[in-house]
């Protein structure tokens, strides 16, 4: 074989492999819209996603209950992890001394492979009689918070750590020159520098805090209402799917489908959100 | 990178052949046949004396029976509540017929419908009657009836209810114990799934017609989980098949009749329903030996333990 059809080759087999996730996509989007189409048809497209009662044995199919579900889960794990997670990176970035470090970033990747049946196994067990003796009956949004908050917080600490450590140092030193603290650097220099990958952390570890099923179905209750306090029980869209997935059939699978439809969308827009944000800020560091 | 690849392909190589051999292991170990054990075929048909009252069932069919004769697998899926009893009953099966496998998996009678029309299981367990519609789909065959439990929490003070309360409650007519009788706490409902069949018998036979559980339940996806649910909390109710009852859990007597499967035999426990098993079709081969053997006094027998046998 000549050397140029080798190359040739070479390439075409590569390009094959990277368009095979192009083409696992499309295959995925075309079999949920696919499968969804019906039930939008029949149920009425608004109907569907502003219904507030879904009972498939009585034929609703209205799902604002779930998508409420899962925004306060959502809500709830980033208002828990944002916090400590920019806390942890920053620890690790700046103050930390090398020996915590080494220690730290193997326990926080760690937590990543961690399947997500054990965190749901956890909570079932620890939280959910601990949450009982608060108020309830111990499935609840605050569960399910606390669980996925453990979930999303190692993609928050590793993305924001290393967006602080991508700050030029130029950055550090002059503030550091000028007079100001340790401190008042981390919070006025760096942090300011570093937000659109911060920002991007945050948004990607929504996009995983949407996508959790498993550990939610354990710990949320699965119940179709409205959530009214974080100790009430709830249903994610995800929960939905898997509870009743295996045996649904005609409009209730299709209408699963289509919930199917109403995460992509969901995790479509909160991706895009997060490759913008990341993108402005390396303009922003060009610029300076 | 000609020399990467090169360096790479020793360890993948080694890799896939640990993946393979391992994969061979998995596949000989469940079919290596056990000794065939040294029974007389059976030939006696069973007797034809059946208690009156008792549902139309087929009677087992003489059929050449010899142990070493039957082999192949036979899956089975739905109902929880069939769930313990089918796998008691498949232990004695395959012990009898050592070439088959059975396989008993659960996932609410729901599941057991779906996949026996749709093929995808040998056999579907479901714990309530079809609907005219299911029934157009699969063949039912009655194995046992069970009762239905009322259950809460080992420390609850109140003991009977009437039918009508369960009804209240679970729909959400009656939200505090102390309107019971019991402790002024709120009562946490505690159901399953749409796709239950000891939902869907709970709700024929207990609720008033049209009426639905309230959306406030709990919802777990088995009678094991709902179990634990009712024995974790002191202000649980739940249903529960009689087959699940323990001392983790406390049973209401229903207007004045404890709940006990004697009750459910003689007719005075008002929550009972049948136990079957689906078939695409007329079941044949083993798939027929086996139903023959759940209907027949050996299978029959061990459905007696803890559910009511109907031959």
């Amino acid at each position: 074989m000549s050397r140029y059809l080798k190359d040739r080759l070479a390439t075409y087999f590569v390009f094959a492999c990277a368009s095979m996730s192009f083409l696992i996509l499309l295959a995925i989007a075309i079999f949920i819209f696919k499968g969804g189409f019906p039930a939008f048809y029949e149920i009425g497209f608004f109907d569907f996603l502003f219904g507030t009662t879904w009972r498939p044995n009585q034929g609703t199919y209205g799902i604002l209950t779930m998508i409420v579900g899962s925004l306060a889960v959502t809500a709830g794990s980033l208002i828990l992890a944002v916090p400590l997670g920019i806390s942890c990176a920053i620890l690790l970035a700046e103050v930390a001394p090398y020996k915590v470090r080494q220690v730290l970033r193997p326990c926080i990747e760690l937590l990543v492979g961690i399947p997500s049946v054990v965190y749901g196994l956890v909570g079932l067990i620890l939280l959910v009689p601990a949450i009982r003796k608060i108020g309830g009956n111990g499935f609840s949004v605050l569960g399910a918070s606390i669980v996925l908050m453990a979930m999303v917080l190692p993609t928050i600490i590793s993305i924001s750590e290393d967006a602080i450590r991508a700050v030029p140092s130029s950055y550090k030193e002059g503030a550091l020159a000028l007079g100001a603290t340790h401190w008042q650097t981390i919070r006025q220099v760096l942090l300011p520098v570093a937000r659109s990958g911060i920002g991007a952390s945050i948004v990607l570890g929504m996009g995983r805090a949407v996508g959790e099923t498993m550990a939610m179905i354990m710990v949320i209750g699965n119940s179709i209402t409205f959530p009214k306090s974080p100790l009430d029980a709830a249903r994610t869209l995800t929960g939905n799917i898997a509870v009743e997935i295996n045996y649904a059939s005609g409009i209730h699978e299709s209408a699963l489908f289509a919930t199917g439809i109403v995460l992509f969308f969901f995790i479509l827009f909160l991706n895009s959100v997060a490759v913008v944000v990341l993108k402005r800020g390396t303009y922003d560091q060009r610029i300076t | 990178m000609i020399r990467k690849i090169k360096r790479l392909m020793f360890p993948v190589a080694v890799m896939l052949v640990l993946v393979i051999a391992l994969a061979g292991c998995a596949q000989s170990a469940p079919t290596t046949p056990a000794p065939p054990s040294p029974k007389p075929p059976v030939t006696t048909p069973a007797p034809t004396t059946t208690p009156a009252p008792a549902p139309p069932t087929p009677k087992p069919s003489p059929t050449p029976t010899n142990p070493s004769e039957l082999s192949g697998t036979i899956t089975e899926a739905g109902s929880t509540t069939v769930q313990p009893v089918a796998e008691s009953i498949a232990a004695a099966f395959m012990s009898k017929y050592p070439g088959v496998k059975v396989v008993i998996q659960g996932g609410g009678s729901g599941v057991g419908v779906k996949s026996a029309a749709e093929g995808t299981v040998d056999i579907g367990a479901a714990s309530r009657e079809l609907t005219p519609e299911e029934a157009t789909k699969v063949t039912p065959h009655v194995l046992a009836k069970d009762g239905i439990a009322i259950v809460a929490h080992k420390s609850q003070t109140v003991s009977n209810l009437t039918k009508a309360q369960v009804a209240d409650i679970f729909t959400g007519k009656i939200t505090k114990w102390s309107q019971i009788g019991g402790p002024d706490k709120t009562i946490h409902v505690i159901a399953r799934e749409e796709g239950s069949g000891t939902r869907a018998a709970f709700e024929e036979m207990v609720l008033p017609k049209g009426a639905v559980i309230t959306s406030n339940a709990i919802l777990q996806p088995s009678n094991g989980a709902l179990r634990t649910a009712v024995a974790g909390d002191p202000d649980a109710i739940g249903f529960l098949s009689f087959g699940y009852l323990d001392d983790t859990v406390k049973a209401f007597s229903i207007d004045g009749i404890p709940a006990t499967v004697e009750n459910a035999k003689k007719g005075t426990y008002p929550i009972v329903r049948p136990l079957l098993f689906l078939t695409k079709g007329e079941p044949k081969g083993i798939v027929k030996e086996f139903i023959n053997f759940c209907l027949g006094p050996a299978g029959q027998e061990i459905v007696a333990k803890d559910y009511i046998p109907v031959n």
